[in-house]
């Protein structure tokens, strides 16, 4: 055999084993049997908190829903970013365009660890970066309760993404690196269970940590600047620092904070804006006990100077 | 009290000429609604008790700043930058939608003073009603920056 054969026999294996390892490293990983096992039978009536709380109208409701249309899951809203446009689907329980033929278990495989009945990975524009945190048995809960919403007919648009986005089995290198059902802030006292409480929700179903905190060029959260604020993923606006932070809300009270999360105002009478309208409208659902939780979490966390840059000041035209 | 005329008098004032800065005037109304609304937020909570007359005040403080909010003065083009606005360009790309989201505040302040709350239940639908459109306008046309 002549050097030439030898060689292009070597590269052929080199890639080869290249393929596989990818093949390997990027294969999805759904939950074991002792998270489904955790599941249990799940309760409509608590798995409607854990709807609000986790937000799920604010994106698979119709763009622009109001009152009773927010619970018809039709999807449709667009969520235009770097990597390119994604288009929240149909979670409604119609069987073939929503996810009515869905199992528990494949419902919380795809909240928890981002995996499609079909075994595909999902984007994580869909947050179950924080939904991994939550217990399962709240996330059978939710699967309840979303059973008794309505089925609507018709599929959303694709995404619209850029390679290598656009490769879905790519992303299972991502969740090795980035994806973990761990706690973010580790408390160095004994927290109280209401900052307990407060982490579950915020770091959990409020998936709080996806707007406001900063993240790495690869679509990573900068734990290390946990809700600092950060540039918006859509427009040029930023989403502002809810730690202690300068330039964040150490000189907000709890109760400032609570009463920011049930009524939509600041401290000031600012109103709340953009898209922290739509979670606010979610978050006054919760009960007190759990606004307070929350609130009482964000007084509990290290503060962080702003974790986006300064104003560009444009000259007035 | 006093303060309050001073202020109506100058929104009627400004009211009344184009704008040598539609920036800083937007702001300003902007900044006494929120003060207007922050004097009777504690009523609706029910952390304060119930006053006919400081609601009043407060209600007519926002129905006249609301009836002044006249698109084309206060969001010229060329306005869309500066002065640290936090005007979203939305309202540029979609004058009708944002046309349309004045109207209902001045709608829902007028309905609220000619209601003219008796008491708390009264008052509270229609603080619910006017302090609605605070985030339903802001979620779209405005933006927060660095």
């Amino acid at each position: 055999m002549g050097i030439v054969a030898r060689l292009a026999i070597g590269a052929v294996a080199v890639c080869a084993v290249g393929a596989g390892a990818f093949w390997a490293l990027t294969a999805p990983v759904r939950l074991d049997d002792v998270a489904l096992a955790a599941l249990g039978q799940g309760d409509a009536t608590r798995g409607e908190r854990m709807f609000w709380a986790a937000g799920c109208a604010s994106c698979h409701a119709r763009p622009k829903a109001e009152g009773d249309a927010k619970l018809e899951l039709a999807g449709g809203v667009e969520l235009k970013t770097g990597f390119g446009t994604f288009v929240a689907p149909n979670i409604s329980q119609d069987p073939r365009d929503g996810i009515g033929a869905w199992s528990v278990e494949d419902f919380a495989n795809a909240v928890m660890r981002g995996v499609s009945p079909e075994g595909e990975h999902l984007y994580p524009a869909f947050p179950y970066t924080s939904y991994a945190r939550m217990k399962p048995s709240d996330v059978a809960d939710l699967y309840a309760y979303m059973k008794t919403l309505p089925a609507v007919a018709g599929r959303t648009p694709e995404h619209s993404l850029s390679f290598p986005f656009n490769v879905r089995r790519g992303l299972g290198l991502w969740k090795h690196l980035y994806l973990s059902d761990g706690p973010v802030i580790a408390f160095d006292d004994p927290p109280t269970d209401a900052v307990l409480r407060g982490r579950y929700l915020a770091e959990g179903p409020g998936h709080c940590g996806e707007c406001h905190t900063p993240r790495e060029m690869t679509g990573a959260a900068k734990t290390g600047q946990w809700l600092a604020g950060a540039a918006a993923a859509e427009g040029d606006g930023i989403v502002p620092n809810i730690t202690a932070g300068e330039g964040g809300i150490g000189d907000w009270s709890q109760d400032d904070i609570v009463n920011y999360l049930e009524t939509g105002f600041t401290p000031d009478y600012d109103s709340v804006g953009g898209t922290m309208v739509e979670v606010q409208r979610n978050m006054e659902r919760l009960t007190q006990e759990d606004r307070e939780a929350i609130a009482a979490y964000l007084k509990a966390i290290p503060p962080h100077p702003n974790g986006y840059p300064p104003r560009q000041q444009k000259p007035s035209s | 009290m006093k303060r309050l005329v001073l202020a109506l008098s100058a929104l009627a004032l400004a009211g009344t000429a184009a704008f040598a800065d539609p920036i800083a005037e937007r702001q300003a109304i902007m900044k006494a609604n929120g003060k207007a609304l922050k004097s009777i937020a504690g009523i609706a909570k029910g952390a304060e008790p119930f006053d006919a007359d400081v609601v009043m005040a407060a209600l007519k403080t926002l129905n006249d700043a609301a009836q002044k909010i006249d698109v084309a003065k206060l969001f010229p083009e060329g306005t869309e930058t500066g002065g640290d606005t936090t005007a979203s360009p939305k309202i540029w790309e979609d004058m009708e939608g944002f046309q349309k989201a004045v109207e209902k505040f001045r709608t829902d302040t007028a309905a609220a003073v000619a209601a003219s709350p008796a008491d708390l239940d009264a008052f509270k639908a229609e603080f619910g009603k006017v302090s609605q459109n605070c985030g339903s306008c802001h979620e779209t046309f405005r933006i927060k920056k660095g």
